[in-house]
């Protein structure tokens, strides 16, 4: 499978990532060389094979239902680019 | 006096219990040394303040005699590590001058032992490198040079700035992260010992996130028995980490010596990789020769699926990437490039925050996640994944206790020399090493030899799960047969 521009454009756009019209062509055939790459694991026989989903066999831990963390706002805002009285401000998103 | 960065760190340890210098002194050292290698860029903050701060402290706990197994000891931290009121940037501008309010596990543990930080060291852009190109702070440049020559090599990566730093004598180990050969290959460039455990040994809490189901921190050190003093204290079970697994510690350093007789060694034919160098051929024959003399047995094996192991990291590490990445935006941290809507927001300050690499490994992930390619692409990945563990399982059941290989396909490249054109040519450098973090296991490099150009080769020993006291064992048989590795002094 490859990739077009306007299928880079929407990677990017989904990803969030914005790109220039010189910068497609560039993307689009690195992108391209990757999935030609992979494309190799189409040959493996994965018929019945279960994928896999934990790297280490093992029951996932529950901690008690506790609250042990908390009134840090001033740390939790203090890298924030644009903050107010413990609010993250960001442009306006409902008119 | 000798030059106190000079020694290993069992020596420096010795040296501190036995009043030869104090914590101070030592630090002293390398905050000088680390001046004088500047040229290298493998630190990216230097906390000399901190750094004597904390030495002293250690003086004054050997003095009351309250030594931990690392008091004194100056440690460099990838930039991987959160450090608390310390500038971690994971090597991007998107983290911009991040101060985080908190420690990782990891280094919360090497402090509880008494180590002295003496900065943060260079990486790729959020570990995603094969050779420490793709940092915001520039390229590491490796200490050592091919005979006769001044080219700038690479030192590897992603850990370039710590195999760097502890290669050239800048720290005396250092903390590294391994999600698909980034501690084991700037090791094997550098001459250095380089241990990444099996995942859930460390605990990840507070090490920036790349691929979380790969990732796992390591050390590196100048020798096998530094980097077990090291793990022993990195190790450990941490409820703020649920795929940190609760189960002892053992003493690493115990293993260090012990006798590897009648230990089954494997040897896998599907590593034997079409045009590999004469040289490498060499340093793996050299290796079992070594092994065998200290009494193990040699028995080849098959892994049938490595050679898809590359392929499948690049759908699963990018996947896990994309959606690890999508933090970065502008809003909680780091910098914010603005738009005319928050949407507008999100892309300039991500496109202006992650460099080329970076963006491309988000974007694969993102198209191989998005609607209608998810079964061709990552749950294919997956399902090939547990066939590439399910090799090493066979293997081990059949007796194998480790499996011997290069580390590494050639020894370090000059800077600018490889991916220019295309990723892939880089990725290649991680064929022997990403199987490892596929199936979850550990794996060592040590230094074995060189190249014809005088540059160090490594070998690499891939263990059971939770067994990397043998890997310590054997790592100590070649360390013991080919010697240590140090680097003519260039730079200073």
């Amino acid at each position: 499978m490859s990739v077009d521009a306007a299928t880079v454009r929407r990677i990017a756009h989904l990803a969030r990532i914005a790109v220039t019209d010189d910068e497609v062509p560039h993307l689009q055939g690195e992108l391209n060389a990757m999935l030609a790459f992979v494309e190799q694991l189409s040959e493996v026989d994965v018929e019945g094979v279960e994928p896999m989903t934990s790297v280490t066999p093992m029951e996932m831990k529950k901690r008690a239902d506790v609250v042990d963390d908390g009134e840090i706002a001033d740390k939790v805002v203090a890298n924030a680019p644009a903050s107010d009285n413990h609010f993250f401000l960001v442009p306006k998103v409902v008119e | 006096m000798t030059d106190l960065t000079s020694l290993t760190l069992s020596e420096a340890r010795e040296g501190l219990a036995n009043k030869s210098f104090s914590a101070l002194q030592l630090t002293d050292a390398y905050l000088k040394a680390m001046d004088g290698g500047r040229v290298l860029n493998a630190y990216v903050l230097e906390t000399p303040d901190q750094a004597r701060a904390m030495a002293k402290q250690a003086d004054e706990a050997l003095a009351r005699g309250e030594a931990g197994p690392l008091t004194g000891i100056p440690l460099g931290i990838k930039d991987l590590f959160a450090t608390e009121g310390v500038r971690t940037t994971a090597c991007s501008k998107i983290l911009g001058e991040f101060k985080p309010p908190y420690e990782s596990t990891v280094t919360t543990q090497l402090w509880r032992d008494g180590a002295v930080l003496l900065g943060k060291l260079n990486n790729d852009e959020f570990a995603m490198g094969s050779s420490n190109e793709t940092s915001c702070f520039g390229p590491v440049i490796n200490p050592w040079r091919r005979e006769g020559s001044k080219t700038k090599l690479v030192p590897g990566g992603s850990s370039g700035g710590s195999a760097a730093a502890v290669a050239a004598n800048l720290c005396l180990g250092a903390t590294a992260t391994d999600t698909g050969g980034s501690i084991r290959q700037p090791a094997a460039f550098t001459g250095t010992v380089g241990v990444k455990p099996t995942y859930g040994r460390c605990s990840r809490w507070g090490i920036v996130a790349f691929a979380s189901s790969l990732d796992q921190a390591g050390p590196i050190a100048r020798t096998v028995r530094d980097a077990a003093i090291l793990l022993r204290s990195m190790a450990g079970h941490d409820p703020k980490d649920t795929t940190s697994v609760d189960r002892a510690v053992p003493d690493y350093e115990a293993a260090v010596g012990r006798s590897v007789k009648g230990m089954k060694i494997g040897i896998p034919k599907e590593y034997r990789i079409d045009g590999m160098s004469p040289e490498i051929e060499a340093l793996w024959k050299q290796g079992a020769d070594w092994l065998k003399a200290a009494g193990a047995e040699l028995v080849e094996v098959s892994l049938p699926h490595t050679r898809y192991a590359l392929p499948a990291y690049y759908i699963v590490a990018p996947a896990e990437a994309s959606s690890n990445l999508a933090r970065y935006d502008g809003v909680r941290y780091g910098a914010r490039v603005p738009g005319h809507n928050i949407v507008e927001m999100y892309e300039n300050t991500r496109a202006a925050g992650f460099g080329a690499e970076v963006k491309r490994r988000v974007m694969i992930g993102t198209y191989v996640l998005s609607a209608g390619y998810y079964d061709a692409y990552y749950l294919r990945a997956q399902k090939v994944r547990t066939l590439i563990k399910r090799d090493f399982e066979t293997c081990f059941a059949n007796g194998v206790s480790a499996i011997l290989t290069p580390a590494t396909p050639s020894a370090a490249f000059g800077i600018g020399e490889k991916g220019g054109a295309d990723p892939v040519e880089m990725y290649l450098n991680d064929i022997f090493t990403v199987t490892v973090n596929m199936a979850g296991l550990p794996g060592i490099a040590v230094p074995a030899g060189r190249d014809v150009q005088g540059l160090p080769l490594g070998l690499q020993l891939i263990g059971r799960p939770f067994d990397e006291e043998t890997l310590f064992s054997l790592g100590e048989v070649i360390e013991q047969a080919a010697g240590r590795f140090i680097p003519g002094k260039w730079w200073a």
